[in-house]
């Protein structure tokens, strides 16, 4: 006997919280509220990533066009799918010869954006853009030079 | 006027047939031609429809504005979908069991055509009329999952065959509940005759009738004409999370179309044997006494009365669907075995004592 009244609870339990399931959905269906997703194309000129998103890596650069990278290459050896390629020259410094960072290669076409080369940079120079819109005509297009030209290190404070 | 009784018009046909072509084979197969035609025109227009709608209520339910870029409020969409199945390669499969591959589809479909044959749409239009038309329609609903069993057996796929299984388990299971919760309504409509069975409905309709025991009897209907239909949240014979796609992961272009195709038409066939049965079919909604009212819901058409019930009926199955997570076999089982079957079959002692003692309405 107790088992058939634990059993009639059991499917009467059961019925309310299915109930309670479409009760939330018929509110949603009657009465929408605001929409959550945004119509791409026409917010184009208002639409603003959020900060952590992830588009594409991107070198920092101040007004005097000076970079912070010293060419140490953690970044490439960090990469899990080799789309980084630093590039090193040999700068002469006060009399010293000094490693110089002279080509640092990103192949977006590689890359997952997994962002293990922006949190193991020593000296913070690479970051995520905002920018997501990345579909060219030509594969090649995908391969950029992060550093911009006649870019200098900056002198550390 | 046509729209309230079809015996006419398609008695006029019959007459023209016979008097042109004589009584004979000939006139049997142009009738026959010309009926399922005219289910193929409305399974591909309804098909169209259907697909829209699901996207829409799914939206809906999801804060989302849906489909809304080909066409005003995208309803040009689903066309856009088809032509685009219709046009995508077939990619054949290798090592796979080529003829039973392709006939698969095809037994899918088969079997949602003979069942919707049976469903009377109004006064008269009506495929066929069996004395034994609630018998037949669960028969050959069934047969869908040879389909599906063969299409998962001859992909040579090992997510095909997971698929197929679970959805044999699953329509061998829940068919017993369905059949048993329309067993309930022939107790007290008694006959199987689909014709008898809305006639039966003119004054009100069963599920008011039969109060609790058939309200009782609806909900698992429901329930189990859900599960057979494969849809969600009784899906996993597809479910995309854990089997790419199931029984249908090999099958492309308008082979893939066929199944999704016959998802849906499952879905209508589902709905029109759940108004025939529980809420009137082509009966408008009658209060007795209330003659006023009455004669103003008899005013509607019947056909338009098919419909909407119908209507309703697909839209409380996508609202289930987008409001339940999909159940694990063991659920799923547990569900039919240990709590629908036993409240059916007791459902069904508590109608015949309603029907004997004459309780019922």
């Amino acid at each position: 006997m107790n088992a058939i009244v634990e059993y009639i609870k059991e499917v009467l339990g059961g019925v309310k919280s299915l109930l309670t399931g479409l009760s939330v959905t018929v509110k949603y269906f009657f009465s929408p509220g605001e929409i959550v997703t945004q119509e791409y194309p026409e917010n184009r000129a208002t639409l603003k990533m959020f900060d952590r998103f992830r588009g594409n890596v991107y070198m920092i650069h101040n007004e005097q066009n000076q970079h912070t990278c010293t060419g140490c290459g953690i970044c490439e050896m960090n990469c899990p799918n080799g789309s980084i390629e630093v590039i090193s020259k040999t700068i002469v410094v006060d009399d010293k010869k000094k490693k110089a960072l002279d080509k640092h290669i990103y192949r977006m076409g590689m890359c997952t954006f997994c962002g293990l080369c922006v949190k193991s940079c020593p000296s913070k120079s690479l970051a995520f853009g905002q920018e997501f819109e990345n579909s060219v005509y030509n594969r090649s297009d995908l391969t950029r030079i992060l550093n911009k030209p006649n870019s200098t290190i900056a002198i550390k404070q | 006027m046509f729209l309230y009784d079809f015996t006419e018009l398609t008695s006029s046909i019959h007459e023209g047939l016979v008097s042109s072509l004589g009584e004979g084979l000939l006139t049997t197969t142009i009738e026959f031609v010309i009926a399922g035609i005219a289910y193929l025109l409305f399974f591909a227009i309804f098909g169209l429809f259907a697909v829209y709608l699901e996207r829409k209520v799914c939206a809906v339910i999801q804060n989302r504005p849906g489909p809304n870029r080909v066409g005003p409020y995208g309803i040009i969409q689903t066309i856009a979908d088809f032509i685009k199945l219709l046009m995508k390669e077939l990619i054949p499969i290798k090592n796979s069991d080529k003829v039973l591959f392709n006939l698969a589809p095809f037994i899918v479909i088969t079997a949602t055509f003979l069942s919707i044959g049976a469903i009377p749409f109004d006064k008269g239009l009506q495929m066929m009329d069996f004395d034994i038309g609630i018998l037949y329609v669960t028969a050959v609903s069934s047969l869908g999952v040879l389909g599906i069993l063969l299409a998962g057996w001859s992909s040579n796929n090992k997510y095909s065959l997971i698929g197929a299984m679970r959805s044999g388990a699953q329509i061998v299971s829940y068919e017993l509940s369905a059949g048993l919760s329309l067993m309930t309504i022939i107790v007290l409509a008694g006959t199987m005759q689909f014709s008898e069975v809305v006639a039966g409905q003119a004054d009100l309709w069963f599920i008011f009738k039969g109060h609790i025991p058939a309200i009782i009897a609806f909900v698992i209907f429901m329930i189990a004409g859900t599960a057979e239909t494969n849809r969600g949240p009784f899906d996993l014979a597809e479910a995309e999370s854990e089997l790419t796609a199931g029984f249908h992961t090999e099958y492309s272009g308008i082979k893939f179309a066929l199944f999704y195709l016959s998802e849906y038409m499952n879905m209508f066939v589902i709905a029109a044997i759940g108004t025939t049965v529980f809420l009137g079919g082509w009966q408008p909604f009658q209060i007795p006494g209330l003659d006023g009212f009455n004669t103003v819901m008899a005013y509607i058409p019947p056909v338009l009365w098919f419909f909407l019930k119908v209507f309703v009926l697909i839209i409380v199955m996508m609202w289930f669907k987008w409001t339940f997570p999909r159940l694990r076999i063991d659920q799923l089982l547990r569900l039919e075995w240990k709590y629908l079957l036993p409240i059916n079959l007791v459902n069904l002692i508590l109608m015949a004592t309603c029907v004997l003692l004459g309780w019922h309405l």
